[in-house]
């Protein structure tokens, strides 16, 4: 399929698949992850669009209730924890973060190759969950307890390869970080590296230091369900709300985990389409510091309603509102950006704009559940169905999808159809709209979310919402098709088709092995175009 | 209405408007500039760009402004929670019992409701706590939630000020019957539910109407009079039938009677008939000897 001096065609102690399961390359390692999680994507898709089709009427339409709460709950757990949250860095930081800093590879190969080991173990052991004991959990992807430790469904399986993948997770994260700060390239002090690499260095420390608290509580969660040990079971002097704070503790910094690359990528992407530096370097850097930093102290907002203290709710409330400064600089640093450019409106830039307009409405929107009066109105609701999905859909897949095209061409040494990536971007922008935004509405209006069925008033959003899964969908199959299909008929790309000034763009389209023919020297800021 | 005292509903409303405006300037702001510059500094239009490093009073401004903005929406949100925290001190107390699937509201003569029928114009406060899982009351209408959490008590406070029915939700993900633990709120004017107050309606417990008592225990959510098959078998003619149940994990086959039912009530998970997931939160302790009598003799007639 590609021939030169690239890395598919490195020659290898092993042969065939084996070459690529046990390689330690990181391109190979992040390309073997990018499959796999794609993959899962599908399902969690295929997944999402059967919620929608059982919802288009009320009562029952396509399936049971049991069979509903199991497909929505197995929904969140691969779009959670096998898309979205290994995601950007795991596949895409793989393959770019040592091309970007100018290194040969990651700090440590093999721990790397261990971590997609780890993920896939964990994606394996979940999946035998949904066939084997009680059949598929039924608990939410929050596994809240005491319901997850009275349901009689797979659990206690489901939640120990949670576990595995947090191990991946943590170790990616390790690596990143060391790599970061170890093998940079001559002369990259630390700001003169570009804005992608800054935000896997702020998510890899989220990863290091909060991960482990989920994989504590995931044990905690799976002793409480073999051995009734009652940390969280009231009868045995155990506290529901502790298992709620323990989870937060790790799954609201994980939506930075989330979102911060997904930052990297739109301010990598939109100084080469605009030809022009980036607005506020140093403030962009310093904005994923930040977010990193006080994610962390913000977990209780999931928890204005669970009987904690209101003195801790009215705390939350206000560092969310802090929190909520950060991701506004970089927004308005990215729309700066784009004054005084020269811009070419290529589909890599029309999905970084999809991503600043649809994260801008999540984002906003979450300014709605951080205020205490009228989180206590939403929560539970659509409505923050409809906010999650517009920050990490809206947010962190439409960035996804950008740097997808982006960096296609130096990742598979092809170019991609561009009239078929502006429409199925215009599939993916009116679906998405239509299938979430009447979300909010019917969030407002009170229908509670994780409902098999629903009362007439909501019917009529419910029915335009399941029509948008379709747009959506459609967008998606275009898209994939494109880029699949690229890879193997594609035009040959050169080694810099945007014009980028990046590291990345200065070695041959696919890379080789080595990355580099000789190790760059950077001089200079990032993002110099002349 | 009661001097001094606001509705909830239209301060959160406040609250909310308030957010939704800053929100959508703002977003209006960024969108329309985001698509000026695209059309603007098009290449075709601007083909050579120019650097511009950053703007130090820029970016004091969107740092400073939002900032500002964001203490304020903290501020409304909290001012307005103030209030929904502090119930007055006249407030009727009514409390709340959920259990899976079925809500339970017992006033201070003891009376047993399934639905919450309040006064009109009377601050009523929710004593919420839970027999089994987390579940939440959620009443949209007056801007009130709060979990039902197992051996602890939450409270909620709401001012029913004008006449009608609401829809009351759980609105924490509860298992197979989460989605039909909806109730009501009655708000009745205070003549009519000083009646019906006056006149204590048997309590659930003592209940003799077995249909009733076996909907307010959340039975039909999942099993059906009529022999449709539900999450659960029916309980049409499944007196003296022979089922096949996996005991276990092995299968075993058994013939319906008083005993089986009264096993399969108190612990549904040991014996679960074949073909149906193994749902069925135990009821023991949640069932008084009476009442499972009452439904066994039901289920006996359901020929």
């Amino acid at each position: 399929m590609i021939t030169g001096n690239s890395f598919y065609n490195a020659q290898d102690k092993h042969k065939g698949i084996l070459s690529w399961i046990l390689s330690t390359d990181h391109k190979r390692i992040g390309l073997l992850y990018l499959t796999a999680m794609f993959s899962f994507f599908f399902v969690g898709v295929i997944l999402g669009l059967l919620i929608r089709l059982e919802l288009i009427a009320p009562g029952r339409t396509i399936m049971s209730a049991p069979a509903y709460n199991a497909v929505f709950t197995v929904h969140g757990v691969i779009m959670i924890f096998l898309f979205i949250i290994p995601g950007i860095p795991a596949g895409l930081g793989n393959f770019l973060l040592p091309l970007q800093i100018g290194a040969r590879d990651v700090a440590f190969p093999r721990l790397n190759l261990m971590s997609w080991w780890f993920y896939v173990s964990g994606a394996a052991v979940i999946l035998i969950s949904l066939f084997t004991g009680g059949g598929p959990p039924d608990t939410g992807w929050t596994f809240y307890v005491p319901y997850s430790i009275r349901t009689g469904t797979n659990v206690t399986l489901a939640v120990f390869g949670v576990f595995l993948l947090g191990i991946s997770s943590t170790l990616t994260g390790l690596n990143f970080v060391t790599t970061i700060h170890r093998l940079r390239a001559s002369g990259m002090t630390w700001l003169r590296m570009p804005l992608f690499p800054w935000a896997l260095y702020a998510t890899g420390w989220v990863q290091i230091l909060a991960t482990p608290v989920l994989a504590l509580t995931l044990l905690l969660l799976i002793f409480e369900r073999v051995f009734g040990l009652g940390f969280f079971d009231p009868a045995k002097g155990g506290d529901p709300l502790l298992f709620e704070h323990l989870f937060w503790i790790y799954s609201h910094p994980a939506v930075y985990i989330m979102i911060l690359p997904a930052m990297g990528v739109v301010s990598e992407i939109i100084p080469v389409f605009a030809r022009r530096t980036i607005f506020g370097y140093r403030l962009i850097v310093f904005s994923s510091l930040a977010i990193a930093f006080v994610g962390y102290l913000v977990w209780g907002h999931h928890m204005f309603t669970s009987g904690m203290s209101d003195l801790s709710k009215v705390v939350f409330s206000f560092l969310t509102f802090i929190v909520a400064v950060p991701s506004g600089i970089k927004i308005f640093n990215w729309v700066s950006s784009l004054y005084g450019g020269s811009i070419d409106m290529k589909s890599p830039l029309l999905y970084t704009v999809a991503f600043i307009f649809l994260f801008s409405i999540g984002g906003i929107t979450g300014l709605v559940n951080s205020a205490l009066a009228t989180n206590i109105q939403v929560h539970g609701t659509y409505f923050i169905v409809a906010h999650f999905h517009y920050t990490m859909f809206g947010g962190t897949a439409f960035a996804f999808f950008a740097a997808l095209h982006f960096w296609f061409p130096k990742i598979f040494g092809k170019m991609f159809r561009e009239r078929l990536a502006n429409t199925a971007w215009f599939f993916l922008f009116a679906g998405f709209n239509t299938l979430y935004f009447p979300m909010f509405i019917l969030g407002w209006q009170g229908m509670p979310r994780r409902y098999y069925d629903y009362l007439p008033q909501f019917h009529t959003l419910q029915v335009i919402s399941t029509i948008g899964s379709w747009i959506l969908a459609t967008g998606l199959f275009i898209m994939f098709y494109n880029l699949i299909s690229s890879i193997f008929r594609g035009e040959k790309a050169l080694s810099n088709p945007w014009g980028g000034v990046t590291l990345e763009w200065k070695t041959s389209s696919p890379p080789p092995v080595e990355n580099f023919e000789e190790p760059p020297v950077v001089t200079g800021a990032p993002y110099r175009f002349r | 209405m009661l001097p001094g005292l606001l509705n909830q509903t239209g301060r959160v409303d406040n609250v909310f408007f308030f957010i939704v405006a800053v929100s959508v300037v703002i977003l209006s702001i960024v969108t329309f500039t985001m698509i000026f510059f695209l059309i603007r500094f098009n290449r075709k239009r601007n083909p050579v760009a120019k650097d511009i490093e950053g703007s130090l009073p820029l970016e004091i401004i969107w740092i400073t402004v939002p900032t500002i903005l964001v203490m304020a929406m903290f501020y409304y949100g909290w001012a307005g929670f103030r209030i929904m925290r502090n119930p007055p001190e006249d407030a009727m107390p009514v409390k709340v019992s959920a259990r899976m699937w079925a809500w339970t509201f017992t006033y201070e003569n003891g009376l047993n409701s399934d639905e919450l029928r309040v006064p009109l114009g009377k601050p009523v406060k929710l004593i919420i706590t839970s027999e089994d899982v987390l579940h939440s009351l959620f009443i949209p209408a007056f801007r009130v939630k709060e979990d039902a959490v197992p051996g602890m008590e939450t409270y909620l406070w709401f001012l029913p000020d004008s006449a009608g029915e609401y829809d009351l939700f759980c609105t924490e993900y509860c298992g197979v019957g989460h989605h039909s633990m909806i109730s009501k709120v009655i708000v009745m004017p205070q003549e009519e539910y000083a009646a019906w107050f006056a006149k204590k309606e048997t309590p659930v417990a003592g209940g003799r109407d077995a249909l009733k008592l076996m909907e307010k225990k959340g039975c039909l959510v999942c099993h059906t009079t009529d022999g449709a098959k539900a999450v659960g078998p029916s309980f049409k003619g499944i007196f003296g039938k022979k089922e096949t149940v996996i005991t276990g994990g092995k299968e075993r086959t058994v013939v319906v009677d008083k005993e089986y039912l009264r096993k399969s009530i108190l612990s549904p998970g040991e014996d679960v008939v074949k073909g149906y997931p193994p749902v069925m939160p135990p009821q023991e302790g949640l069932l008084s000897d009476e009442e499972i009598e009452i439904i066994i003799n039901h289920i006996k007639g359901l020929k």
